[in-house]
Order: structure tokens, then sequence, then C-alpha cells
């Protein structure tokens, strides 16, 4: 499919366009529709749509395996870690108010932080799956 | 008007629900499979669901859609065969009585869109009140994906990263595996 | 009886729906086709859920002035879980079809099953 020169363009220009509606979605969960997970899987979708259209080596250039294991499991890090430093400040487990100065200001910070965590574990699951599925097709 | 919408939204469900049983080209299959998945985040739009909406458009068109092609081609089998041994009968009998026995159960449910019935008490009253003030968050759903049932979400983290742990131990080799020789026994 | 019948036949379409996938799942041998009912049936019983929530006259649950009314966001957010979940279980369904595939050399159920017991 790297042949064809209509694939090729359109990837090229449509690819950072996604990214970047992928991080609109993430960051602007809080006031329209959105959050952690859709944004993540709209972030995959520009990478598998860049792995189509190239070939899986080239994708595997662009985002190194080692990459995508450290991603999926950062992200439940990122979360997790939310959670044990609100035990640390003094509240209960995932208890987000205890985070900063005003208990409102606090949910907010939390609520931002871990859909950040959500969003990176959901687009590196996806990606990876993606990459160990397409391992197994034989070249032709 | 949004009745007509969700009828005619419904009824193409229904006749994309039957075109994935009937054909047996299993390409086609998965094309009808994406399309099943759009018409489904269409209605979730229709039932004031835009969040289900994007999440069932990204995950069910684009991930599964896609994962069905590649294992479609990674085992190079394109047909599925008419089977003449197994019988059609016993769950076509299962199917019929269940479905019966859960429309007898719709009996007692309100009507769709009944501002009264239970769901919308309490808990959720709740929530559409004071969520704002308490979480500084307009977006209900993910006030209350995040702060309320926030627990819920870090296990469903988990699972997300689970499978992908499960796919990374049964497909990770590099090498394939053979263990059973398909002619002349082992 | 005509306003039971309107208030009530979204839901006997979806068990409709369910029901057909339910019919996929256990009638066709075709593994990949089993994977593909069982998908169908779990975003019927997601559909089935969040139409549960809805509320004539009221909106997306997204706090705004201009709208006082909304619609349930509980359901909506608990069937968000939900598909996620469904999507896990299905790309796992669909690693296993591949090894199974190496392994048995046909995804058909009943040539599966017949290889097994001829040893």
């Amino acid at each position: 499919m790297a042949n064809d020169l209509i694939l090729r363009v359109v990837t090229k220009w449509l690819s950072p366009i996604i990214i970047l509606f992928a991080l609109y979605v993430q960051f602007h969960g809080d006031y329209s529709p959105g959050g952690g997970f859709q944004a993540g899987v709209i972030f995959s979708s520009a990478i598998l749509l860049y792995a189509l259209t190239y070939g899986l080596d080239a994708a595997l250039q662009l985002i190194p395996e080692y990459m995508l294991r450290i991603g999926a499991s950062l992200g439940v890090l990122i979360y997790g870690g939310v959670g044990v430093a609100s035990m640390i400040l003094g509240g209960n487990f995932l208890n987000y108010s205890v985070l900063a100065s005003t208990s409102i200001a606090g949910q907010h910070l939390g609520i931002i932080i871990i859909e950040l965590g959500v969003g990176i574990t959901v687009a590196s699951v996806m990606v990876l799956l993606f990459f160990t599925f397409a391992r197994r097709v034989a070249p032709e | 008007m949004s009745l007509v919408v969700n009828l005619v939204l419904l009824v193409f469900l229904l006749v994309m629900a039957l075109a994935v049983l009937k054909t047996r080209h299993l390409f086609a299959m998965a094309m009808l499979f994406g399309l099943y998945s759009l018409l489904v985040a269409g209605l979730f739009v229709v039932l004031d669901a835009p969040d289900v909406a994007f999440t069932e458009a990204a995950v069910g068109t684009g991930i599964s859609t896609v994962l069905m092609l590649v294992t479609l081609a990674s085992i190079k089998d394109g047909h599925e065969l008419v089977s003449t041994q197994k019988s059609r009968a016993a769950p076509l009998i299962i199917c019929i009585l269940m479905g019966g026995l859960l429309i007898y159960g719709t009996h007692d449910i309100a009507e769709l869109g009944d501002g009264k019935s239970a769901p919308h008490m309490q808990v959720a009253a709740r929530y559409i009140e004071k969520g704002q003030e308490e979480t500084g968050v307009p977006n209900l759903v993910t006030a209350v994906l995040a702060s309320y049932r926030g627990f819920d979400t870090l296990g469903e983290v988990t699972v997300v990263l689970t499978a992908g742990i499960g796919v990374l131990m049964l497909l990770g080799s590099r090498k394939k595996i053979r263990i059973k020789e398909v002619s002349n026994g082992k | 009886m005509m306003e039971y019948i309107v208030g009530h036949i979204n839901y006997w379409l979806i068990v409709a729906v369910m029901m057909v996938g339910l019919y996929t799942l256990m009638s066709r041998s075709n593994l990949v086709k089993k994977l593909a009912g069982l998908a169908m049936f779990q975003t019927a019983v997601i559909l089935f859920y969040v139409s549960l929530g809805k509320v004539t006259g009221g909106t997306v649950p997204i706090i705004s002035e201009k709208y006082s009314l909304y619609s349930n966001p509980l359901p909506q957010v608990l069937m968000l879980t939900a598909i996620v979940v469904g999507v896990a279980t299905t790309a796992l369904g669909f690693a296993l079809v591949i090894r199974i595939k190496e392994a048995y050399n046909s995804v058909e159920e009943n040539e599966i099953s017949a290889m097994d017991e001829k040893e």
C-alpha cells in the first residue's frame, strides 16, 4: 500500500490532525463529551492509520515496542499513584479533595491526572494489540 | 419525532444483525459488523449519551473491526463452511424461549423516557444536583466516572492492561508453534 | 394500548437483536462468527441499559445554565466501563482463534472436536 500516492499524502496530512484531536478530547473531557478512553482510542487510530499505509516496520521505527509496554503500565501506575498520594496526604484512597488547597481544586486536579493515566494506558494497549496481531500475518 | 428516528435505526440494526448471521463470506461479515457498531453509536446519540456514543464508535467500529480483519488475514480462511452435522433446532428454541421471557419481563419497565421511574430517583438525582459543586466539573459523566465511581475506573484500566498482557502472552513469541499434526496421526 | 406499544417497542426490538446475537453464538460453528455474535450480544445489552436512562425533554448530562432537565448519567457511566471490558474480551478471543488455527489448522468447531476425539 506504500505505492499508492493518494493514501500516502492523505495519511501524512491527516495524522497530526487526528493526534491533535485526541489531545483535545483528552483535556476537554471536563466540559464536553470526552475523557481518557475516547482520547486513547483516537490516538491509537492515528498510529494504526500510519501502520496500515506505510507498513508495520515503518510504524515500529516510529514507536518501538518497549515504549508501548512501558506506556501501558505507566498509566495504571499514575492512577494508583494518585490514590496512594492522597493516602499519604491524609485522606482515604482515591479521595482527591486533599490533593490541593481547596476541596474543589483538589477534585479537579485529581480528575485531570487520572484521565491522563487512563488515556496513556488505553492508547498503548490498543497499539500493542494491533502490532502483536499484525506480526502473525504471513507476508505474501 | 425522535421516536421515529429511534424506530428506524433499530429496524436497521435488526436487519444488520440478521445479515451478520446469514452471510458466509467472512470479510463481508467484518464490514457488516463495523456498520452495526456505527448504527449503535447513532442510537446512543439519539438517547442523549454522547460519551457512550464516542466510545462505541471508536472502539467498536475502530478497534474491534480492525482486529477481526487482522485475524481473518492471519488465519487465511475467508469462508464459513456450511455445517451439516449440527442441528439448529435446539438453539432456535432456546433463543425464542429466552426472548419471550425477556419480553414478558419488560412489561413492568416504565415506558421509554419516563422521568419518574426508579433509575432516576435517589442516587442519580443527587449526582445531578451536587455534581458540579462538589467536583468542579460540568460534564457529569466524567465527574461520576472519575470521582464518585473512581474505584470502578481503576478496575477497568486494569482490565485493559490485563487484556494487553494476555495477548502478549498468547501471541508474543516470534515463531509459530505447531502442536497437532493433521492427517497421519501424531 | 397504543401508548403501551409505543412506549415499549424499543425494548422489544432490542431484545430481538440480543436474541439474534445469541443465536449466532450458539448455532454457527465457525469460531470467528461466534465471536462476532458474542460482540453483537454484548452491544445490544449495553444499548438496553442506556435506553433505560433516557428522560423525555431532558438533554445530555452536561450542566449548563440553559437547561434544567438532564438525562440520567449513571447508566452511561456503567456502560462506558462495560464497552471497554467487552473489547478486551473480544481481543483476547481473537488471539485465541489465531492460536487455535495454528495448532489445529482449522477454525470450525466440529472439525476441532473431531480431531480431539480421534486421539
